[in-house]
């Protein structure tokens, strides 16, 4: 003991004495970090952010991830260009919560085909959908929801599920062409 | 000496037993029977039918398929419709902007994790109602919900959804009567015999 004492300033002795207290804090530290840390599945990649829970999706999926294909709009869930799939829902990813998304599955319209190939995305450029564009990519993942459920849409049906998207443009019309034009190119085959 | 101890333990166990469902038990809310009284089940009921027409409750009774938004009661926009479920069509479904809870701001969704309308199959109109064919369709299991009085009185009480009513989020007026002086008049209505107002009650 009293040789201990003597040893009080060797510093070998004391990185011996407080090696394993180090490691514990280290490690403490290490899980700590990874506890705070944000799970986000984008377009069936892991992604561990660290971020505020309360951070809207849009922030998180833009600024962190760099997926800037899905727009800011109203950021009240007003306008629908920030649509994002959660789960298979069009939510609004400007007044949904980092929190509410975590370990859920999230596509973006970056996800929504690997190709660009989604019968959506053909005729959206078939029938040059898009004026501005702003808005196009929450059209398109609110339209691949309708289409998903009910794969022959009326004129009413696409109202129903398209009103909340808003284009400032007014490309309703073609909007309407082309779900139709897509409905009718997954009939005959086309991959979803 | 063994045995004694045995009977005592199977008897503690089983008093706990009995004392944990006696308190489950006293968690249903009966309503209290207290003299038949028209007058005053009545007047109780017309104090609850002012908190069900307000904007708060009715706006999510609607006597159509589109749920009803502020004050004013004017038709959701976006073109929001009741879907079979009660909660949305397509890619316009409550949840996709109502969160689990308000979301801060004026103008913004308000928010509850079971946001949305009665279903399509059990609508539960307020909207239109008077207070006579709005008590009678509370009454009425197949138009409640398959609810019993005591049920009723539980939901008015208890439930989550009712209860946003009284926390409607920033800029939202609240119901003419607090929570707790709404559910004392529906005690007080279904206690005094659940009578419905006569058919000229406004």
């Amino acid at each position: 003991m009293f040789e201990k004492c003597n040893n009080l300033f060797d510093y070998r002795y004391q990185l011996k004495k407080f090696t394993p207290i180090f490691i514990l804090v280290i490690i403490e530290t290490y899980l700590t970090i990874l506890s705070l840390m944000i799970t986000l599945n984008v377009n069936g990649q892991r992604h561990d952010i660290d971020a505020d829970p309360n951070m809207p999706l849009l922030w998180a999926i833009r600024d962190i991830i760099g997926l800037t294909g899905t727009k800011y709009g109203c950021g009240a869930a007003q306008c629908g260009a920030c649509t994002v799939h959660l789960n298979g829902e069009a939510v609004r990813s400007c007044v949904t919560k980092v929190s509410r998304a975590a370990g859920q599955q999230i596509v973006t319209i970056e996800g929504l085909s690997v190709a660009n190939d989604h019968p959506l995305q053909l005729a959206w450029n078939e029938l040059n959908v898009p004026q501005c564009g702003y808005c196009q990519s929450g059209q398109l993942m609110s339209a691949a929801v309708l289409l998903r459920e009910n794969p022959n849409p009326t004129d009413q049906d696409i109202d129903d599920a398209m009103s909340g998207n808003i284009c400032r443009c007014g490309t309703y019309q073609r909007v309407r062409a082309a779900i139709h034009k897509a409905a009718a190119m997954q009939r005959e085959g086309a991959k979803i | 000496m063994k045995k004694l101890a045995a009977i005592t333990v199977i008897l503690l166990i089983g008093s706990v037993i009995i004392l944990s469902f006696k308190t489950e038990t006293a968690k249903v809310d009966h309503p209290s029977a207290l003299p038949k009284d028209s007058v005053g089940s009545v007047k109780a009921f017309m104090s609850v039918y002012k908190v069900l027409m307000s904007a708060r409750c009715m706006n999510c009774h609607p006597s159509g398929d589109v749920p009803l938004q502020g004050d004013d009661n004017h038709l959701h926009t976006m073109n929001v419709k009741r879907g079979a479920d009660g909660h949305g069509m397509y890619a316009v479904r409550c949840s996709n902007c109502h969160q689990a809870e308000n979301t801060r701001g004026l103008h913004m969704p308000p928010g509850n994790p079971k946001w949305g309308l009665p279903p399509a199959d059990m609508r539960m109109v307020f909207q239109g109602r008077t207070p006579r064919e709005l008590a009678l369709q509370l009454l009425d299991p197949k138009q409640n919900g398959g609810r019993t009085k005591a049920q009723l009185i539980d939901h008015m009480a208890n439930d989550a959804l009712v209860g946003w009513a009284w926390h409607p989020g920033d800029g939202r007026t609240l119901p003419p009567l607090t929570r707790t002086v709404f559910v004392a008049q529906v005690r007080a209505w279904i206690a005094k015999g659940a009578y419905a107002p006569g058919a000229k009650a406004k």
